[in-house]
């Protein structure tokens, strides 16, 4: 049985190392191709017409103009008279045209009359929401009556974050051919292999038909996964247009009106606790929305799940709105902003440092990352100067800025997923990997080439790494911080397996046993005798015309201990707030950050910093405006949907946490736990700096001035 | 976008020639940083479009007489890095600035600025200039209207768009229109209207009109500045902005003229702020006594209240910047 572990901490040459990303230059050149980038000769587009309605019923509808403009291909009706549409854009007809241009104004000389319906778009207000409300139950742990009955303090907050979009800067879409028996697929996807067999189902086709190619994606965010209505149309009027390529990526406002959303969370939270910040008790009645489907309650009470006596109520609340989709990190960051937030609020109650009290409250964590979190939130204290920075409730000091400090906390799993790899060495010494995976932007080109040359002995630049095609091995799609995990693991065993084969053929000619054979600097060796060797030139030339081509399976019921789950993290924000203004800056946010064996740690350092953008544009900018009247999305735009700038975010300091306990436990994902606690840690940073809390983010100076002015009052 | 004609006129004259008597038979293409958008949206319907970019007579920063002219397709940056502007003007420089994003300075010219349709969410949506749904019903007031004006004028909710309109006034700046029967000049106020039709205009130029040149006087003498609060610091609209010159006498202010940006449906004069200035040594009590006085008649919806307090502080932070500029 080969050895497939991870090689030791101290004798690492490759695995370890800052590289910057294999295809940084090509990025940031602008040489990459995305497939939004795509221009294929003789290639049509396509445009949608959506609904102008939050909700109507089509009476009918005449494409008869539409289908005569000069130029136009093909017109497909997808809500046919009789369809009732339930938000504003939900796909109607597509067309596609000899131009974009084209396109639209063909969709424009579609005629369909509405029988307009009452809409809800909105829920922060739960009581206007009518029959909207379908409230989930209740759930009870233990004697929560007793224990407010029992607590020395009792402390209440009201909280909300409202629906942000997916907002992907390279939007949903892709170009497809459909000739004869072969559909070429380029979607915009973190699903390579998989896509392709669900777009092959939706149009009846089999999945041997459809070949997918992607090199990188501008973005998904947990909101790229499916074909969806504009792919299977896409491939349908490619068809019918005589099987040239047809491309349609929506348009910014389609796209963060129906191509994802992260779902609102609203909460009323009370705890019982002791005058030390012991908390023993927690009551909570909260409400969300993501759409027509209502929204899940966030796992509250997030992290500290054990905290004894617990009374929680949900209502999901159905709205007119496009449908929610996974959103980094599903329902983490409302968790972990609702209960840090009601924490934080308990700990200025009792007048005690937040620091102490969430330290003392560990004991409801549970107990596998309970010494990660006390280690981060001593790691996270001295990096963000907390000593000396901290203050009760409230900057006292002169002047309309006002400083704070806030924490926010967050896990994840993270574990490997399915994951096939194919390592090939060539008889000339050169080696190609390949994946049916995909590099969403985080590094996996980069990180797989690490592996690889580390298991082989070899310098970064030898080993080419192929993503982005359905024609190379099964790999499962980039959800849940599942990737790094699953093709590190199969890479690693696919290398290691093609070495063995690489080891058979060397052996004799370097009179050793294979297994007294090892790949080090570039050189096949037998080992504790480095004096005979070979070149890794020479070694491969004894392949004679025949390639070694191995197969590495990470299998996530039993990833032999390459990787793993659970992670731990805490975030801490310091802010500046002008009190005569409400505008909130970032002065500084640090992110301490486990996940086991760090592949490359500037990649690594990478995820976070973007994660605690994210946080930055949630807890300040962020959020889906709907008009009640309407039923529009105001925002749907890079303008008033707000994200932050170069400008807005302040330092931003990670630590990763790299410990040899930590690395032995394997590789885990990291894409999302650091995009959770960071809005919390915001949140209560304002808190903290202007003495009131803030309820609802993001925080604009509207809701801060709000605050102050009812603080006053 | 519908599809359009496209003219590129060589003089001033053809260009007027080209346009049509009435809206939306042509439109005037510069930067394009608003036109595209509105084109893409079909929110302006061209039948053509009149490319002015590159006119001669529009061209430039120049020094006259009286003061400097600035030709109507002069471009942020230039303005942002001229130093005829740069030493006179600081509330010029710093209101361009506050376009905070490279590519539309770059591409945005002065003209544009003042002639720019308004960022209503409603208007971008479809619902007219004055965002009114099928039935007649005004929109901002029943919906959202955190962006809006907190003072509006009859039906006109929406703020003007305008980072120029502020400090042009507050310095007494003039506009030069061409038009088919020759130019006229006009002062920056009267350059800005109120609709009062969903399908009217933000600006007083006739459909057939190009606005060519912004003339302003000297400023030599006159503490100058404007300040705005945005939400972000990356590119954002304002929440509001003042923009304030103040002719001064010794230490004391001999006469202010104080407008302000991004609350009304024009800029807006803070006429009594100006008068309680006047004659008065500027201290910090007396801006904030100026920010006050400046919001007096502001009438607020129900989401933007917050809006008459940033232009209190816009009003006395505008006013101390002024104090620390050089004369």
């Amino acid at each position: 049985m080969p050895n497939y572990s991870w090689p030791p901490m101290e004798s690492r040459k490759q695995i370890g190392k800052r590289y910057r990303r294999v295809d940084g230059i090509e990025k940031a050149t602008g040489r990459a191709k995305y497939n939004s980038d795509l221009n294929k000769p003789g290639m049509l587009f396509a445009a949608m017409l959506t609904s102008p309605y939050a909700h109507a019923k089509v009476r009918s509808i005449d494409t008869s103009q539409a289908e005569k403009m000069p130029g136009v291909t093909a017109v497909r009706v997808v809500a046919p008279a009789g369809t009732e549409l339930q938000w504003v854009s939900q796909e109607i007809a597509f067309v596609s045209a000899t131009s974009e241009e084209v396109a639209r104004d063909a969709v424009r000389a579609i005629k369909v009359d509405y029988e307009v319906l009452p809409h809800v778009v909105r829920e922060e207000d739960l009581s206007k929401v009518a029959d909207r409300a379908k409230p989930a139950g209740e759930q009870v742990t233990g004697d929560p009556d007793k224990a407010f009955r029992e607590a020395e303090v009792i402390s209440e907050g009201m909280y909300g974050i409202p629906v942000l979009t997916h907002c992907c800067l390279e939007p949903h879409g892709q170009v497809v051919e459909w000739k004869g028996d072969q559909i070429n697929y380029w979607p915009s996807t973190q699903n390579v292999t998989n896509i392709g067999p669900d777009l092959a189902k939706n149009l009846g086709v089999p999945a041997t038909q459809v070949k997918v190619h992607m090199d990188h994606i501008g973005g998904g965010f947990g909101s790229k996964f499916p074909a969806d209505r504009w792919g299977v149309e896409c491939a349908n009027l490619s068809k019918a247009s005589g099987g040239r390529p047809v491309k349609l990526f929506l348009d910014r406002a389609t796209e963060l009106n129906i191509a994802g959303n992260r779902p609102s969370a609203f909460a009323k939270i009370r705890l019982a606790a002791k005058k030390d910040g012991t908390i023993i008790g927690w009551e909570s009645s909260s409400w969300a929305t993501g759409g027509m489907s209502g929204g899940g309650m966030p796992p509250i009470p997030y992290v500290f799940v054990n905290i004894p006596n617990r009374r929680m109520n949900h209502t999901a609340v159905m709205t007119n709105c496009g449908p929610l989709r996974a959103w980094r990190a599903p329902n983490h960051p409302q968790a972990s902003f609702l209960t840090c937030s009601a924490i934080e609020d308990l700990a200025a109650k009792l007048g005690l440092d937040p620091m102490e009290v969430f330290a003392k409250n560990m004991q409801w964590v549970a107990e596998a990352r309970r010494d990660s979190y006390l280690a981060q939130l001593k790691k996270a204290a001295e990096m963000s100067e907390w000593s000396k920075r901290w203050h009760r409730r409230g900057d006292s000091g002169p002047g309309p800025i006002k400083r704070g400090m806030g924490i926010g906390i967050c896990t994840w799993g993270g574990l490997g997923h399915a994951s096939n790899c194919r390592v090939t060495i060539h008889p000339d010494g050169s080696v190609i990997v390949e994946l049916g995976s995909q590099d969403l932007g985080t590094g996996t080109r980069t990180v797989i080439a690490q592996v690889v040359a580390e298991t082989l002995g070899l310098p970064l630049e030898s080993i080419k790494v192929n993503l982005g095609d359905n024609s190379y091995p099964p790999s499962n799609p980039s959800g849940g911080s599942t990737t790094v995990g699953g093709v590190s693991s199969s890479s690693r065993i696919a290398a290691v397996n093609a070495l063995e084969k690489l080891f058979e053929k060397v052996a004799p000619a370097l009179g050793a046993q294979p297994d007294q054979l090892e790949a080090v600097d570039g050189k096949i060796q037998v080992k504790g005798n480095p004096s005979k060797n070979l070149l890794w030139g020479a070694a491969c030339k004894k392949l004679g015309v025949q390639s070694i081509s191995e197969m590495g399976t990470n299998d996530p019921r039993n990833p032999r201990g390459l990787n793993t789950q659970g992670v731990a993290g805490i975030q801490v924000a310091d802010v500046s707030v002008d009190t005569e203004t409400g505008v909130v800056t970032m002065n500084r946010m640090v992110a301490v950050q486990d996940c086991g064996l760090v592949i490359n740690p500037r990649l690594a350092e990478s995820q976070v910093y973007g994660a605690c953008i994210m946080s930055i544009c949630g807890a300040l900018m962020e959020e889906r405006i709907m008009d009640a009247k309407t039923g529009r999305v105001l925002n749907p735009d890079m303008e008033f949907y707000k994200l932050a700038g170069i400008g807005d975010i302040g330092e931003i300091l990670v630590d990763l946490h790299i410990t040899p306990e930590n690395d032995k436990r394997g590789v885990i994902g990291l894409g999302e736990p650091p995009t959770v606690g960071g809005i919390a840690a915001i949140a209560n940073a304002v808190a903290n700096a202007i003495g009131v809390r803030v309820p609802t983010v993001p925080l604009t100076p509207n809701r801060v001035l709000a605050a102050l002015q009812e603080r006053r009052a | 976008m519908q599809a359009f004609e496209y003219a590129n006129p060589a003089t001033l004259q053809e260009a007027v020639a080209m346009l049509g008597s009435s809206w939306g038979e042509a439109d005037i293409l510069a930067g394009g940083t608003d036109l595209i958008s509105l084109m893409k949206d079909y929110i302006h319907t061209p039948k053509r479009v009149v490319n002015i970019k590159g006119l001669k007579e529009l061209q430039g920063i120049t020094k006259t007489a009286t003061g400097l002219r600035i030709g109507a397709v002069v471009t942020f940056d230039e303005v942002a890095e001229s130093p005829l502007i740069r030493s006179e003007y600081p509330s010029i420089v710093q209101a361009v600035l506050g376009v905070a994003s490279p590519q539309i300075r770059n591409m945005g010219t002065v003209g544009g600025d003042l002639c720019q349709r308004n960022r209503c969410w409603y208007f971008r949506q479809g619902f007219g200039t004055l965002g009114k749904d099928k039935d007649g019903t005004s929109l901002p007031p029943i919906g959202e209207n955190r962006y809006h004006a907190i003072f509006p004028k009859g039906d006109a909710y929406f703020v003007s768009a305008s980072s120029l309109g502020p400090p042009l006034i507050a310095l007494g700046a003039k506009v030069k229109i061409a038009g088919p029967s020759g130019s006229r000049e006009i002062p920056v106020e009267e350059l800005f209207v109120v609709p009062t039709s969903n399908k009217g205009r933000e600006v007083s130029l006739a459909p057939n009109e190009i606005l060519t040149e912004i003339l302003i006087p000297s400023a030599r003498g006159v503490r100058n500045a404007t300040y705005e609060v945005r939400h972000k610091q990356a590119l954002d609209w304002p929440l509001a902005t003042a923009s304030v010159a103040l002719r001064m006498k010794g230490s004391t202010v001999a006469s202010a003229k104080i407008v302000l940006g991004h609350v009304g449906p024009t800029p807006v004069i803070a006429t009594e702020a100006e008068a309680l200035l006047a004659g008065k040594a500027l201290t910090p009590d007396l801006a904030a006594e100026a920010g006050k006085v400046a919001v007096n008649g502001a009438k607020p919806l129900s989401g933007n209240e917050y809006k008459v307090q940033l232009t209190r502080v816009a009003v006395k932070r505008a006013l101390m910047e002024a104090m620390k500029a050089r004369a």
